[in-house]
Protein backbone atom coordinates (compact mmCIF):
# COMPACT_ATOMS: atom_id res chain seq x y z
CA UNK A 1 0.00 0.00 0.00
CA UNK A 2 2.84 2.32 0.91
CA UNK A 3 4.68 1.93 -2.15
CA UNK A 4 1.28 2.43 -4.11
CA UNK A 5 0.83 5.77 -2.55
CA UNK A 6 4.90 6.91 -3.61
CA UNK A 7 3.87 5.40 -7.07
CA UNK A 8 0.76 7.85 -7.48
CA UNK A 9 2.84 10.25 -5.94
CA UNK A 10 5.51 10.14 -8.60
CA UNK A 11 2.83 9.44 -11.13
CA UNK A 12 0.81 12.84 -10.45
CA UNK A 13 4.38 14.90 -9.63
CA UNK A 14 5.06 13.95 -13.33
CA UNK A 15 2.31 14.41 -15.10
CA UNK A 16 1.99 17.71 -13.15
CA UNK A 17 5.43 19.09 -14.38
CA UNK A 18 5.03 17.93 -17.95
CA UNK A 19 1.52 19.56 -18.30
CA UNK A 20 3.48 22.68 -17.37
CA UNK A 21 6.06 22.48 -19.35
CA UNK A 22 4.05 21.53 -22.62
CA UNK A 23 1.80 24.81 -21.72
CA UNK A 24 5.15 27.06 -21.13
CA UNK A 25 6.99 25.58 -24.60
CA UNK A 26 3.38 26.08 -26.19
CA UNK A 27 3.47 30.16 -24.98
CA UNK A 28 6.92 30.60 -25.26
CA UNK A 29 8.45 28.43 -28.90
CA UNK A 30 9.04 31.04 -31.26
CA UNK A 31 7.44 28.74 -34.15
CA UNK A 32 3.45 29.17 -34.51
CA UNK A 33 3.33 25.67 -35.63
CA UNK A 34 5.51 24.04 -32.90
CA UNK A 35 3.19 26.12 -30.77
CA UNK A 36 0.09 24.33 -31.52
CA UNK A 37 1.17 20.75 -31.54
CA UNK A 38 2.86 21.08 -28.25
CA UNK A 39 -0.63 22.47 -27.20
CA UNK A 40 -2.56 19.72 -29.06
CA UNK A 41 -0.17 17.39 -26.80
CA UNK A 42 -0.80 19.59 -23.89
CA UNK A 43 -4.75 18.42 -24.28
CA UNK A 44 -4.09 14.83 -24.73
CA UNK A 45 -2.27 15.03 -21.42
CA UNK A 46 -5.10 16.93 -19.77
CA UNK A 47 -7.30 13.82 -20.49
CA UNK A 48 -5.13 11.99 -18.19
CA UNK A 49 -5.30 14.46 -15.45
CA UNK A 50 -8.64 14.52 -15.23
CA UNK A 51 -8.97 10.45 -15.20
CA UNK A 52 -6.43 11.10 -12.17
CA UNK A 53 -8.89 13.61 -10.71
CA UNK A 54 -11.74 10.89 -11.08
CA UNK A 55 -13.36 12.62 -13.76
CA UNK A 56 -13.98 10.54 -16.52
CA UNK A 57 -16.63 11.81 -18.52
CA UNK A 58 -14.40 15.43 -18.63
CA UNK A 59 -11.34 13.11 -19.99
CA UNK A 60 -14.02 11.91 -22.74
CA UNK A 61 -14.85 15.41 -23.63
CA UNK A 62 -11.48 16.52 -23.50
CA UNK A 63 -10.00 13.39 -25.44
CA UNK A 64 -12.54 14.23 -28.42
CA UNK A 65 -12.61 18.35 -27.97
CA UNK A 66 -9.16 19.58 -26.42
CA UNK A 67 -6.94 17.05 -28.43
CA UNK A 68 -9.30 16.51 -31.46
CA UNK A 69 -11.28 19.28 -32.38
CA UNK A 70 -9.39 22.17 -31.29
CA UNK A 71 -6.23 20.77 -32.80
CA UNK A 72 -7.90 20.73 -36.09
CA UNK A 73 -9.01 24.33 -35.98
CA UNK A 74 -6.01 26.15 -35.01
CA UNK A 75 -4.12 24.27 -37.60
CA UNK A 76 -6.73 24.97 -40.20
CA UNK A 77 -6.76 28.61 -39.44
CA UNK A 78 -2.61 28.05 -39.35
CA UNK A 79 -2.81 27.09 -42.79
CA UNK A 80 -5.40 29.70 -43.97
CA UNK A 81 -3.05 32.54 -42.35
CA UNK A 82 -0.23 31.18 -44.31
CA UNK A 83 -2.21 31.28 -47.54
CA UNK A 84 -3.26 34.68 -47.04
CA UNK A 85 0.44 36.20 -46.53
CA UNK A 86 1.26 34.24 -49.17
CA UNK A 87 -1.37 35.58 -51.10
CA UNK A 88 -0.59 39.19 -49.84
CA UNK A 89 3.53 39.08 -50.70
CA UNK A 90 2.69 38.90 -54.23
CA UNK A 91 0.51 40.79 -54.52
CA UNK A 92 -0.51 44.82 -53.29
CA UNK A 93 1.24 46.77 -51.06
CA UNK A 94 0.24 46.15 -47.40
CA UNK A 95 -1.41 49.41 -46.03
CA UNK A 96 1.16 51.72 -44.49
CA UNK A 97 -0.43 52.94 -41.28
CA UNK A 98 -0.42 49.72 -39.81
CA UNK A 99 3.09 49.11 -41.21
CA UNK A 100 5.35 50.90 -38.89
CA UNK A 101 4.87 48.62 -35.31
CA UNK A 102 6.26 45.41 -36.76
CA UNK A 103 9.37 44.94 -34.75
CA UNK A 104 8.17 41.86 -32.80
CA UNK A 105 6.35 39.41 -35.90
CA UNK A 106 9.38 38.33 -38.61
CA UNK A 107 6.08 36.99 -40.19
CA UNK B 1 9.96 49.00 -21.31
CA UNK B 2 8.26 50.25 -18.39
CA UNK B 3 5.54 47.68 -18.57
CA UNK B 4 7.65 44.41 -18.34
CA UNK B 5 8.84 45.61 -15.03
CA UNK B 6 5.91 45.41 -13.30
CA UNK B 7 4.03 42.43 -14.87
CA UNK B 8 6.30 39.51 -13.72
CA UNK B 9 6.13 40.35 -10.02
CA UNK B 10 2.15 41.28 -10.58
CA UNK B 11 1.81 38.03 -12.23
CA UNK B 12 3.84 36.26 -8.98
CA UNK B 13 1.57 37.96 -6.39
CA UNK B 14 -1.40 36.72 -8.10
CA UNK B 15 -0.55 33.54 -8.59
CA UNK B 16 0.26 33.66 -4.46
CA UNK B 17 -2.77 35.13 -4.17
CA UNK B 18 -4.66 32.51 -6.05
CA UNK B 19 -2.53 29.89 -4.59
CA UNK B 20 -3.16 30.49 -1.16
CA UNK B 21 -7.17 31.59 -1.56
CA UNK B 22 -7.17 27.79 -2.85
CA UNK B 23 -5.27 26.13 -0.61
CA UNK B 24 -7.48 27.73 2.34
CA UNK B 25 -11.41 27.13 0.64
CA UNK B 26 -12.94 25.60 3.30
CA UNK B 27 -14.98 22.58 2.72
CA UNK B 28 -18.17 23.14 1.97
CA UNK B 29 -20.57 22.70 5.35
CA UNK B 30 -23.87 21.47 3.23
CA UNK B 31 -22.64 18.95 0.64
CA UNK B 32 -24.82 19.68 -2.74
CA UNK B 33 -23.62 15.75 -3.40
CA UNK B 34 -26.13 14.24 -0.94
CA UNK B 35 -28.48 16.48 -2.33
CA UNK B 36 -28.05 14.74 -5.53
CA UNK B 37 -27.25 11.35 -4.25
CA UNK B 38 -31.09 11.11 -2.39
CA UNK B 39 -32.52 12.57 -5.95
CA UNK B 40 -31.17 10.09 -7.90
CA UNK B 41 -33.61 7.84 -8.31
CA UNK B 42 -35.95 10.47 -9.96
CA UNK B 43 -33.67 11.56 -12.29
CA UNK B 44 -34.32 8.75 -14.61
CA UNK B 45 -30.03 7.62 -15.57
CA UNK B 46 -27.63 6.25 -13.05
CA UNK B 47 -24.50 8.41 -14.08
CA UNK B 48 -24.90 11.61 -12.02
CA UNK B 49 -23.15 13.68 -14.32
CA UNK B 50 -25.38 12.81 -17.06
CA UNK B 51 -28.62 13.63 -14.53
CA UNK B 52 -26.98 16.94 -13.38
CA UNK B 53 -26.41 17.53 -17.05
CA UNK B 54 -29.98 17.14 -18.78
CA UNK B 55 -31.85 16.99 -15.85
CA UNK B 56 -30.88 18.75 -12.58
CA UNK B 57 -29.90 21.73 -14.64
CA UNK B 58 -31.07 21.06 -17.66
CA UNK B 59 -31.63 25.22 -18.33
CA UNK B 60 -27.43 25.46 -18.13
CA UNK B 61 -27.34 22.87 -21.29
CA UNK B 62 -30.13 24.32 -22.77
CA UNK B 63 -28.93 27.99 -22.86
CA UNK B 64 -25.73 25.70 -23.60
CA UNK B 65 -26.67 24.58 -27.19
CA UNK B 66 -27.89 28.47 -27.38
CA UNK B 67 -24.28 29.47 -27.27
CA UNK B 68 -23.26 27.03 -29.83
CA UNK B 69 -25.97 28.28 -32.32
CA UNK B 70 -25.11 31.66 -31.68
CA UNK B 71 -21.25 31.47 -31.75
CA UNK B 72 -21.90 29.48 -35.47
CA UNK B 73 -24.02 32.53 -36.64
CA UNK B 74 -21.62 34.65 -35.69
CA UNK B 75 -19.16 32.67 -37.59
CA UNK B 76 -21.60 32.48 -40.67
CA UNK B 77 -22.21 36.36 -40.36
CA UNK B 78 -18.48 37.24 -40.66
CA UNK B 79 -18.30 35.09 -44.06
CA UNK B 80 -16.25 35.28 -47.41
CA UNK B 81 -13.09 32.93 -45.35
CA UNK B 82 -11.82 31.29 -48.40
CA UNK B 83 -11.90 27.64 -48.61
CA UNK B 84 -9.03 25.65 -48.19
CA UNK B 85 -6.59 25.08 -51.19
CA UNK B 86 -7.81 22.49 -53.60
CA UNK B 87 -5.42 19.31 -52.69
CA UNK B 88 -5.96 16.03 -53.16
CA UNK B 89 -6.02 13.97 -49.74
CA UNK B 90 -3.94 11.29 -50.82
CA UNK B 91 -4.48 7.24 -51.27
CA UNK B 92 -3.97 6.91 -47.60
CA UNK B 93 -6.38 9.89 -45.81
CA UNK B 94 -8.55 8.93 -48.29
CA UNK B 95 -8.80 5.29 -47.60
CA UNK B 96 -8.59 5.92 -43.89
CA UNK B 97 -11.28 7.82 -43.81
CA UNK B 98 -13.79 5.54 -45.71
CA UNK B 99 -13.00 3.41 -42.70
CA UNK B 100 -13.15 5.36 -39.60
CA UNK B 101 -15.97 7.57 -40.08
CA UNK B 102 -18.36 4.74 -40.02
CA UNK B 103 -15.95 3.68 -36.79
CA UNK B 104 -16.77 6.91 -35.42
CA UNK B 105 -20.41 7.11 -35.81
CA UNK B 106 -20.93 4.10 -34.33
CA UNK B 107 -18.27 4.78 -31.15
CA UNK B 108 -21.03 8.50 -31.06
CA UNK B 109 -23.54 6.20 -30.62
CA UNK B 110 -22.17 4.03 -28.54
CA UNK B 111 -21.06 6.87 -26.38
CA UNK B 112 -24.49 8.65 -26.51
CA UNK B 113 -26.29 5.19 -25.33
CA UNK B 114 -23.50 4.49 -22.82
CA UNK B 115 -23.59 7.91 -21.03
CA UNK B 116 -26.91 6.95 -18.67
CA UNK B 117 -25.04 4.83 -16.65
CA UNK B 118 -21.31 5.41 -17.34
CA UNK B 119 -19.05 7.77 -18.43
CA UNK B 120 -20.33 9.48 -21.78
CA UNK B 121 -23.30 11.22 -23.03
CA UNK B 122 -24.62 13.84 -25.71
CA UNK B 123 -21.36 15.93 -25.55
CA UNK B 124 -18.59 14.01 -26.18
CA UNK B 125 -20.82 11.61 -28.77
CA UNK B 126 -21.42 15.01 -30.54
CA UNK B 127 -17.65 16.06 -30.22
CA UNK B 128 -16.90 12.55 -31.80
CA UNK B 129 -19.32 13.28 -34.66
CA UNK B 130 -17.79 16.86 -35.30
CA UNK B 131 -14.67 14.83 -35.40
CA UNK B 132 -15.65 12.66 -38.04
CA UNK B 133 -17.09 15.46 -40.02
CA UNK B 134 -13.75 17.35 -39.54
CA UNK B 135 -11.93 14.23 -41.31
CA UNK B 136 -14.48 14.05 -43.87
CA UNK B 137 -14.05 17.72 -44.97
CA UNK B 138 -10.24 17.79 -44.82
CA UNK B 139 -10.77 14.77 -47.18
CA UNK B 140 -12.20 17.51 -49.52
CA UNK B 141 -16.04 16.54 -48.97
CA UNK B 142 -18.56 19.24 -49.07
CA UNK B 143 -22.30 18.56 -48.45
CA UNK B 144 -24.29 19.05 -51.36
CA UNK B 145 -26.07 21.80 -52.38
CA UNK B 146 -29.32 19.85 -51.91
CA UNK B 147 -29.47 19.46 -48.49
CA UNK B 148 -26.94 22.89 -47.59
CA UNK B 149 -30.33 25.01 -47.03
CA UNK B 150 -33.11 23.78 -44.60
CA UNK B 151 -32.44 20.13 -44.08
CA UNK B 152 -28.74 21.54 -42.41
CA UNK B 153 -30.31 24.33 -40.59
CA UNK B 154 -32.78 22.05 -39.62
CA UNK B 155 -30.25 19.48 -37.97
CA UNK B 156 -28.34 22.64 -36.25
CA UNK B 157 -31.73 23.54 -34.64
CA UNK B 158 -32.38 20.12 -33.70
CA UNK B 159 -30.85 20.35 -30.54
CA UNK B 160 -32.25 23.48 -28.62
CA UNK B 161 -35.72 22.74 -30.70
CA UNK B 162 -35.98 19.34 -28.93
CA UNK B 163 -35.25 21.04 -25.87
CA UNK B 164 -37.55 23.85 -26.11
CA UNK B 165 -40.38 21.23 -27.55
CA UNK B 166 -39.73 19.01 -24.58
CA UNK B 167 -40.18 21.60 -21.89
CA UNK B 168 -43.01 23.44 -23.43
CA UNK B 169 -45.03 19.92 -24.45
CA UNK B 170 -44.46 19.38 -20.15
CA UNK B 171 -45.71 23.14 -19.19
CA UNK B 172 -48.47 22.17 -21.32
CA UNK B 173 -49.67 18.83 -19.81
CA UNK B 174 -49.40 20.42 -16.32
CA UNK B 175 -45.59 20.02 -15.15
CA UNK B 176 -43.15 22.35 -15.05
CA UNK B 177 -40.36 23.46 -17.75
CA UNK B 178 -37.68 21.07 -18.16
CA UNK B 179 -38.80 19.22 -14.97
CA UNK B 180 -39.83 15.51 -16.35
CA UNK B 181 -42.18 13.02 -14.75
CA UNK B 182 -40.31 10.07 -13.17
CA UNK B 183 -41.69 7.40 -15.53
CA UNK B 184 -41.19 8.40 -18.46
CA UNK B 185 -37.33 10.72 -17.62
CA UNK B 186 -35.25 7.69 -19.33
CA UNK B 187 -36.75 8.30 -22.75
CA UNK B 188 -36.91 11.83 -22.66
CA UNK B 189 -33.38 12.58 -21.67
CA UNK B 190 -32.08 10.05 -24.37
CA UNK B 191 -34.49 11.93 -26.96
CA UNK B 192 -32.77 15.53 -26.07
CA UNK B 193 -29.71 13.96 -26.20
CA UNK B 194 -29.76 12.23 -29.49
CA UNK B 195 -30.67 15.38 -30.82
CA UNK B 196 -28.34 17.43 -28.46
CA UNK B 197 -25.29 14.94 -30.33
CA UNK B 198 -26.70 15.70 -33.99
CA UNK B 199 -26.78 19.20 -33.53
CA UNK B 200 -23.28 19.51 -31.57
CA UNK B 201 -21.55 17.57 -34.19
CA UNK B 202 -23.22 19.16 -37.15
CA UNK B 203 -22.26 22.68 -35.26
CA UNK B 204 -18.79 21.77 -35.01
CA UNK B 205 -18.00 20.68 -37.82
CA UNK B 206 -19.81 23.44 -39.50
CA UNK B 207 -17.81 25.52 -37.21
CA UNK B 208 -14.86 23.74 -39.01
CA UNK B 209 -15.64 25.14 -42.45
CA UNK B 210 -15.92 28.74 -41.38
CA UNK B 211 -17.83 29.72 -43.93
CA UNK B 212 -21.53 29.28 -45.17
CA UNK B 213 -21.66 26.39 -47.30
CA UNK B 214 -23.33 25.91 -50.28
CA UNK B 215 -21.93 29.28 -51.67
CA UNK B 216 -18.61 27.94 -51.95
CA UNK B 217 -19.93 24.41 -54.42
CA UNK B 218 -20.02 26.86 -57.64
CA UNK C 1 -3.34 17.76 2.10
CA UNK C 2 -4.19 15.22 -0.30
CA UNK C 3 -2.54 15.19 -4.37
CA UNK C 4 -5.85 16.98 -5.78
CA UNK C 5 -4.35 20.38 -4.26
CA UNK C 6 -0.98 19.27 -6.57
CA UNK C 7 -3.29 19.54 -9.40
CA UNK C 8 -5.21 22.74 -8.11
CA UNK C 9 -2.11 24.51 -8.02
CA UNK C 10 -1.08 23.68 -10.89
CA UNK C 11 -4.51 24.67 -12.56
CA UNK C 12 -3.55 28.01 -10.95
CA UNK C 13 0.05 28.18 -12.01
CA UNK C 14 -1.62 27.52 -15.75
CA UNK C 15 -4.22 30.25 -15.41
CA UNK C 16 -1.13 32.43 -14.26
CA UNK C 17 0.89 31.02 -16.87
CA UNK C 18 -1.85 32.03 -19.66
CA UNK C 19 -2.41 35.25 -18.81
CA UNK C 20 1.12 36.44 -19.18
CA UNK C 21 1.40 34.94 -22.78
CA UNK C 22 -1.69 36.89 -23.39
CA UNK C 23 0.10 40.16 -22.45
CA UNK C 24 3.55 39.93 -23.45
CA UNK C 25 2.42 38.34 -26.94
CA UNK C 26 1.57 40.48 -29.71
CA UNK C 27 0.35 37.53 -32.05
CA UNK C 28 -3.02 37.01 -31.83
CA UNK C 29 -2.77 32.84 -32.63
CA UNK C 30 -0.83 32.33 -29.50
CA UNK C 31 -2.92 34.84 -27.58
CA UNK C 32 -6.05 32.31 -28.61
CA UNK C 33 -3.61 29.61 -27.47
CA UNK C 34 -3.21 31.66 -24.16
CA UNK C 35 -6.90 32.27 -23.28
CA UNK C 36 -7.46 28.39 -23.93
CA UNK C 37 -4.60 27.11 -21.43
CA UNK C 38 -6.45 30.05 -18.62
CA UNK C 39 -9.75 28.17 -19.12
CA UNK C 40 -7.83 24.71 -18.70
CA UNK C 41 -6.39 25.86 -15.62
CA UNK C 42 -9.79 27.26 -14.32
CA UNK C 43 -11.37 23.99 -15.28
CA UNK C 44 -8.66 22.64 -13.44
CA UNK C 45 -9.06 24.13 -10.21
CA UNK C 46 -12.74 23.36 -10.45
CA UNK C 47 -12.57 19.63 -10.87
CA UNK C 48 -9.60 19.43 -8.54
CA UNK C 49 -11.80 21.16 -5.30
CA UNK C 50 -14.95 19.27 -6.08
CA UNK C 51 -12.78 15.79 -5.53
CA UNK C 52 -10.59 16.67 -2.83
CA UNK C 53 -12.73 14.65 0.12
CA UNK C 54 -11.39 11.25 -0.12
CA UNK C 55 -13.96 9.57 1.68
CA UNK C 56 -17.30 10.77 -0.66
CA UNK C 57 -17.75 10.36 -4.33
CA UNK C 58 -16.81 13.63 -5.85
CA UNK C 59 -19.63 16.34 -6.91
CA UNK C 60 -20.78 16.04 -10.33
CA UNK C 61 -21.89 19.32 -10.94
CA UNK C 62 -18.70 21.12 -11.39
CA UNK C 63 -17.75 18.48 -13.73
CA UNK C 64 -21.33 18.70 -15.62
CA UNK C 65 -20.08 23.25 -15.63
CA UNK C 66 -16.17 21.97 -16.59
CA UNK C 67 -18.14 19.50 -19.73
CA UNK C 68 -19.98 22.14 -20.77
CA UNK C 69 -17.18 24.80 -20.65
CA UNK C 70 -14.94 22.60 -22.67
CA UNK C 71 -17.92 22.63 -25.43
CA UNK C 72 -18.03 26.31 -25.11
CA UNK C 73 -14.47 27.23 -25.23
CA UNK C 74 -14.14 25.15 -28.15
CA UNK C 75 -16.76 27.36 -29.98
CA UNK C 76 -15.47 30.21 -28.74
CA UNK C 77 -11.67 29.30 -30.03
CA UNK C 78 -13.27 29.00 -33.25
CA UNK C 79 -14.88 32.43 -33.67
CA UNK C 80 -12.19 33.89 -32.72
CA UNK C 81 -9.75 32.39 -34.45
CA UNK C 82 -12.26 33.33 -37.66
CA UNK C 83 -11.99 36.53 -36.44
CA UNK C 84 -8.41 36.86 -36.27
CA UNK C 85 -8.08 35.56 -40.20
CA UNK C 86 -10.98 38.51 -40.77
CA UNK C 87 -8.06 40.66 -38.95
CA UNK C 88 -5.49 38.94 -40.78
CA UNK C 89 -7.28 39.83 -44.60
CA UNK C 90 -7.90 43.52 -43.15
CA UNK C 91 -4.99 45.30 -42.34
CA UNK C 92 -2.09 42.04 -43.77
CA UNK C 93 -1.19 41.69 -40.35
CA UNK C 94 -1.32 39.07 -37.38
CA UNK C 95 -1.38 41.14 -34.49
CA UNK C 96 -3.67 44.38 -33.71
CA UNK C 97 -2.24 47.68 -34.21
CA UNK C 98 -1.16 48.98 -31.17
CA UNK C 99 -2.15 52.93 -31.21
CA UNK C 100 -0.40 53.58 -27.68
CA UNK C 101 3.20 52.78 -28.79
CA UNK C 102 3.01 55.16 -31.54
Amino acid sequence: MEALTILNWVLDGLLGVSLFSLAWLALASPDIFKAIVLFISFGLLMALAWVRLNAPDVALAEAAIGAGLTGALLLAAFARLEDISIGASDGEEVQSHIQHDSNEEPK
Amino acid sequence: MERSRWLLPLLLMLCLGLGYTVLSMPEPVEGLPEMLVDNMEVAGVSNPVTAVLLNFRGYDTLLEMGVLLVALLGVWSLGGIPDYRESSPGLVLDIMSRQLVPVLILVAGYLLWVGADAPGGAFQAGSLLGAAGVLLLLCGWRIGNRCSGLPLRFLLILGLGMFVVAGTGLLLIGGEFLQYPSPVARELILMIEAAATLSIGATLAAMFLGSLPGGADK
Amino acid sequence: MSYVYLYALLGVSLFVLGLNALIVHAHLLRKILAVNVMSTGVFLVLVALSSRNEEVLPDPVPHAMVITGIVVSVSATALALILMLKVNRATGKNELPDRGRD
